[in-house]
């Protein structure tokens, strides 16, 4: 009963949806007002409904509903309440019932957080985001409805794949959807903006909050799917160039660009067209992220199930999506006025090379993630591209990034003063060369990567503390300021923990008895032997080694090797010590002969960094929205519309 | 309108014509680098005859069948009925490989759902099966008179596969 309520919730839902995309629209368009004022109304009821559904799911995975066909393929009344609701969205239906459930939030919060603006432009902006829904409802209910009954009832579940029975998968998906799903706010900005043909200041100031919290989420989704890749899959990598990460890594490089390309926009007026592709842009490659993960196109390690229907149901929405509000930004963009003029050694041409260079790593990764369809649809054959194209394309075009990033903020707008700027910046890069010799060689051997790496993260750390310096002499900087400072520091924390990992990792596949022991990275590693365990649905074989440094013991590491009952599917689960500069991490791999394990064992220095990076760049970001002047705006709306120029 | 604005719809007209195209294909077929290369050669112990050996040798002269199976394969299960019916034919002799399996395990599920291989080659530790590119079971390989693989089968055997690709295969391979 419960399901069927959510289904028809979710078919309300999409009739609302429909209303929600065309009469504001069309009110916002023939100037009818009581056309116009139904949009908060109708995103308000269309979130209620979506929010019922994804409930009336979640509660047939708590009770065990398996007569419900989705919660039979991904429960088991075995599986720990946690994981019961996290494979709500464990498998293709329930995460697209969760994507429309984010779409359905962001909607809601733009029709909570939007009374000071103009009423047209937040019919046309719920408008947009209603025909986007309307899309992905029709999605649902007709190739994907997590709703489906069978009869009889399943006796119990199939299980939650295990490689997904993890803390980080808890959060891991809800946060990138509300990254992903994030953007159509900036998407729905930038259409209502072609719509109305008012490219303005203020335009760009209205969507820079809801694009950079969008953003802080895609952040932690990606830095959280990464995390739970390094520990879970047992491989020791953080980040694999597969293309469900890549679907997840192009419209946070655009999103990236966007958020510089909409401050450039706000402050100067320059930009516009430009924005506005960029914003269209990052939307785009979400939906074309989801296709890309959910119609089976390209083969990945994260294997979903495929039906050629919904292929090519999403590549109609994706046409229509994207290939309508492309024609309108070349129907409509050509008349957008040009902004203030600048010299070419400016922060603004700082910034739009930074951006340039950001759109074509993002092109680069896609040409890579289709590549092999695109070879595969020319019948030239079946090919696939690995981390060596991806590695080799994607540094040389970050390395300009990150040396842009660090003098761009110290550059005045409109014109910048070459002599004042070196004479800061000669200090950042004398200590940034020093470094870049010096720490690699102090950690063991000097690589042109270590190098450039080191380089590079030292010159944006000293940059900012130049930046910092210059800038406390003109009084408490605000919030947004110390937003940008932390979210380029966290980039420097980041690419310290990617170069140093890098560089220096050991690793060491052995076969080991108890009592052997082996040396990786200073530490010893000895093992103790195995013991049988029993977890509530696996049972499991338990590794036991001390570890010692320096004649030292540092820590116990218990590495297991599981087997899930109801999916016999064997896990490993490895055992990491985690620390300030170096993770220790060990994994069984099978058992040999007699008591022997095969045992791979990982030394990883400053891989911790990689994560903490990402954390201090949603910090950043974090910082930035909650400045005080989006607050100001809202007390003083009229004030900001109308100091718009153009 | 200008013509550079144009220039990101035509961009991503290209990329829908891709996506269609490619939405058409299976990408989780890849062509095996093994096939028109001589089967690698083993010798490990059979199944139900533990006392005796089995080798790709044994069969020179002759077209055959490798299938890949194991006990813990629910994949397996599914090919598994036709299998039982082409080994009832005696068309071509049906080797299995039993991999990465416990010898109790695997007798038991012969036992309950029909044997249909001619004998099973024993793959306990994987080493096989690697040489062989196997990467998910079930997999089944048909190989010539002079021991080349010509053809691999990844995943199931289907009723159409064996129909449109494998039989054909054989009856000309057999003929050659």
């Amino acid at each position: 009963m419960i399901a069927e309520l959510g289904h028809f919730a979710l078919i309300l839902a999409l009739c609302v949806a429909a209303l929600l995309g065309t009469l504001p629209l069309l009110g916002a368009h023939y100037h009818r007002r009581e056309w116009v004022v139904l949009a908060r109304p109708a995103a308000q009821v269309f979130f209620l409904l979506v929010a019922a559904s994804f409930v009336a799911l979640a509660w047939s995975f708590y009770v065990n509903d398996f007569s419900v066909t989705y919660v039979a393929e991904h429960s088991n009344s075995l599986l720990p309440t946690m994981y019961r609701l996290a494979a709500v969205w464990g498998g293709h239906e329930g995460s697209l019932l969760l994507w429309i459930f984010m779409l359905a939030g962001w909607t809601v919060a733009v029709a909570q957080l939007s009374h000071t603006l103009d009423e047209t432009m937040v019919a046309r902006v719920l408008g947009v985001l209603g025909l986007v829904a309307t899309g992905l409802l029709l999605f649902v209910l007709l190739t994907s409805n997590p709703f489906g009954r069978m009869l009889p009832a399943a006796e119990n579940g199939r299980d939650l794949n295990p490689l997904l029975q993890d803390p980080g998968l808890v959060f891991h998906p809800p946060m990138l959807y509300m990254g992903y799903v994030g953007f159509s706010v900036a998407f729905a900005f930038a259409i209502a903006a072609l719509l109305s043909g008012r490219l303005d200041a203020a335009w760009a100031r209205w969507s820079r909050p809801w694009t950079t919290t969008a953003w802080i989420f895609l952040t932690l989704g990606i830095g959280l799917g990464s995390w739970w890749a390094y520990y879970e899959l047992g491989w020791g990598g953080w980040w694999f160039w597969d293309p469900v990460e890549n679907a997840s890594f192009m419209p946070w490089l655009i999103g990236t660009a966007l958020i510089h390309s909409l401050a450039v926009t706000e402050k100067r007026g320059s930009f516009k067209s430009w924005t506005v592709l960029l914003a269209i842009g990052a939307f785009s490659l979400s939906l074309l992220g989801t296709f890309l993960v959910r119609s089976g196109v390209l083969t990945s390690v994260h294997a979903f199930a495929t039906d050629p229907r919904r292929g090519i149901f999403i590549l109609v929405l994706l046409a229509l999506v994207i290939g309508s509000s492309l024609t309108l930004y070349a129907w409509r963009a050509p008349k957008v006025a040009l902004g203030g003029s600048f010299a070419l050694l400016s922060r603004e041409t700082m910034l739009l090379i930074g951006n340039v260079l950001l759109v074509v790593a993002a092109g680069s990764v896609l040409l890579g993630t289709l590549y092999p369809l695109i070879v595969d649809a020319l019948s030239l054959g079946k090919i696939s591209v690995g981390p060596p194209y991806f590695n080799t394309v994607f540094v040389p075009l970050m390395a300009p990034v990150l040396f842009l990033m660090a003098a761009a903020p110290l550059a005045r707008w409109k014109h910048a003063d070459v002599k004042q700027m070196a004479r800061g910046l000669w200090i950042a890069a004398v200590l940034a060369v020093g470094a870049a010799i010096a720490i690699p060689l102090a950690m063991g051997g000097w690589t042109v990567l270590t190098g450039l790496g080191t380089m590079l993260a030292i010159w944006v750390g000293t940059s900012m503390g130049l930046q910092i310096a210059k800038r406390l002499k003109s009084g408490i900087p605000p919030l947004s300021f110390w937003g940008m400072q932390l979210g380029h520091l966290g980039i420097a924390v980041f690419v310290v923990g990617v170069t140093l990992v890098g560089g220096f990792q050991e690793e060491k596949d052995v076969r080991m008895e108890p009592g052997d022991t082996v040396l990786v990275g200073g530490h010893e590693f000895k093992f103790m032997g195995v013991t049988q365990v029993q977890g509530p649905n696996y049972s499991a074989a338990r590794g036991q080694f001390e570890v010692t440094q320096g004649g030292r013991r540092s820590s116990t590491l218990y590495p297991e090797k599981r087997n899930y009952v109801s999916s016999s599917m064997p896990m490993t689960e490895a055992a990491i010590d985690a620390g300030l500069t170096r993770d220790v991490y060990v994994s069984l791999g099978e058992p040999l002969e007699g008591q022997a394990w095969a045992v791979r064992v990982y030394f990883k220095p400053f891989v911790d960094w990689i994560w903490g990076g990402c954390l201090l760049m949603a910090l950043g970001g974090l910082c930035a929205v909650s400045d005080r002047r989006y607050r100001l705006r809202m007390r003083a709306p009229a004030a900001a519309l109308q100091g718009a120029t153009t | 309108m200008k013509a550079k604005f144009l220039i990101p719809l035509a961009a991503f007209g290209v990329l829908v014509a891709f996506l269609a195209v490619g939405l058409t294909r299976d990408p989780h077929e890849i062509p095996s680098p093994l096939v028109s290369k001589a089967a690698p050669a083993f010798k490990v112990p059979q199944l139900v005859a533990a006392d005796k050996a089995f080798s790709p040798a044994d069969l020179k002269g002759q077209v055959w069948m490798l299938n890949v199976w194991a006990s813990w394969c629910v994949a397996c299960r599914v090919e598994h009925p036709l299998l039982v019916e082409l080994g009832r034919s005696k068309i071509v002799p049906l080797i299995g490989l039993d991999y990465k399996d416990k010898r109790e395990d695997a007798l038991k599920t012969l036992a309950q759902q029909g044997n249909p291989y001619d004998l099973s080659a024993v793959d306990t530790d994987g080493r096989i099966g690697i040489e062989y590119g196997v990467y998910g079971v079930p997999e089944t390989f048909i190989i010539d008179k002079n021991g080349i693989i010509r053809h691999k089968q990844i995943g199931p055997v289907t009723a159409e596969a064996l129909e449109k690709t494998i039989l054909p295969l054989i009856a000309k391979l057999k003929n050659s």
